[in-house]
């Protein structure tokens, strides 16, 4: 295996154009080194992208938006007060990925790319209207976050290019988001399903609203139809009714031990409601 | 197989070693080294056993890799002590008896002594979720939890 570590993006894109094999890029490394070890992925390339200027950083851009270098691990970001205060939501759906161990390593970039369904931080991002800049062969482009996973294990990202930033929208005024997850324990443990819901209020109302699933399906998706449920509405117990059965109609989960069908569907619906009435009060400033 | 030539600073001292780039800085530690405090109970980042700091952050050695730890600063159980006075959090768990077979310990000692770094009078449900990526099949986490309290308190200079 040979280990690079580039300093520009470019020559990361560079190296993993022109390698034959096997590659990887490693930031983090939770997901990658854990299959390098259990064989399930064995590197020719391994591209370190921890040497690019930029990586670790958080940046707040004049107009209020975030750009996340992908380095940054859930440590680092939930120990930003000021992003914090921006994204809670975002934050607290990337802090329940893992232990402290892996908080100190772990990051949004190597969670949206491991392509997991159940990926904890990705719900959050996708309701942000966070973006990603994508750098390849070819140059950079940016894409939203819901057009990265292609389903279980898989992204839409073409060969050489990697992820060179996770850019998040100015929160502005009255805006409130929330993650939440089930899992049968309380700490260290995989959705079984998941809902982050960002909202924007006029008053009282719901002006604006993005829904995101996480776990009941095979791609983490945008829920329209909850959005739709909530918009001009005061989040009363109509519209909540209302974005619990969008969120059941919005599922087509896995069946398994952790899970069924029926479960994941119901529990979808009620983290739907949790999560918006914790991201209206959030965006009343309660 | 072309090895990578490393420099890195443990628990103070300046160290040199050769590491295949496959190789975990756990790996590293172990055989390279001769630092066998931190141990490998899952390779998977799931139990804690091989935590250490990386230019202070609490990671599991298993997942980074050996040569990442070039110029950066690496702390491990081995660094604890100070030549024969135990850490107040190593003495209290003698005290409290919070180990039994002891494998989980060396992990579980470097984790607690980061919360308390961070957190120096943190309530029990902080030092239990802080802990969870800690494994222990041998306790039952009480006595640890009681332990690590009472070094806080300690160590803050109070009775607990």
């Amino acid at each position: 295996m040979n280990y690079h570590t580039p300093s520009t993006f470019e020559d990361a894109a560079r190296l993993a154009g022109a390698a034959g094999g096997v590659t990887r890029f490693l930031a983090g490394g939770t997901d990658v080194l854990v299959q390098m070890r259990a064989g399930m992925v064995l590197p020719d390339d391994l591209i370190d992208l921890k040497k690019i200027p930029g990586v670790h950083d958080i940046v707040q851009g004049a107009d209020g938006g975030w750009r996340i270098g992908i380095a940054v691990p859930g440590a680092a970001l939930g120990a930003h007060a000021a992003l914090v205060a921006d994204w809670p939501g975002v934050v607290e759906g990337m802090e329940l990925v893992g232990s402290t161990q892996v908080q100190g390593r772990a990051t949004l970039a190597g969670n949206l790319c491991n392509g997991s369904p159940a990926a904890d931080s990705v719900p959050g991002l996708v309701a942000a209207g966070a973006t990603v800049e994508i750098t390849g062969p070819d140059g950079t482009r940016s894409a939203p976050v819901e057009e990265i996973p292609a389903g279980p294990g898989k992204t839409t990202l073409a060969p050489g290019e990697l992820i060179s930033a996770i850019l998040l929208p100015p929160r502005g005024k009255a805006g409130g988001d929330a993650y939440l997850r089930f899992i049968p324990r309380t700490e260290m443990d995989i959705a079984v399903a998941g809902c982050a819901v960002n909202l924007r209020l006029e008053g009282d109302t719901i002006a604006e609203a993005r829904v995101a699933l996480g776990a009941v399906a095979p791609r983490i998706a945008l829920a329209p139809d909850c959005a739709a449920a909530i918009i001009g509405t005061t989040l009363d117990e109509a519209a909540l009714a209302a974005l619990d059965a969008a969120a059941r109609a919005a599922c087509s989960p896995i069946d398994d031990k952790r899970g069924t069908v029926a479960f994941r569907t119901e529990v979808a619906g009620v983290l739907a409601r949790r999560a918006a009435a914790i991201a209206y009060s959030r965006a009343k400033g309660e | 197989m072309s090895k990578i030539h490393v420099t890195t600073t443990v628990n103070g001292d300046e160290v040199e070693f050769l590491a295949d780039p496959r190789e975990s800085l756990l790996d590293c530690l172990r055989d390279h080294l001769g630092l066998t405090g931190s141990k490998e109970g899952c390779g998977t980042g799931d139990c804690g056993a091989c935590s250490v700091t990386l230019d202070g952050t609490l990671v599991c050695s298993c997942l980074v890799l050996g040569v990442e730890a070039e110029g950066r600063q690496v702390a491990t159980i081995e660094g604890m002590a100070e030549g024969n006075e135990l850490h107040p959090l190593q003495r209290k768990f003698l005290e409290h008896a919070a180990l039994q077979c002891g494998f989980c310990t060396p992990g579980i000692l470097v984790a607690a002594k980061a919360l308390l770094e961070k957190t120096p009078d943190p309530t029990e449900t902080e030092v239990r979720y802080w802990l969870a990526g800690n494994l222990c099949r041998c306790t039952g986490y009480d006595k640890i939890i009681r332990a690590v309290l009472d070094a806080a308190a300690e160590m803050r200079q109070e009775a607990a």
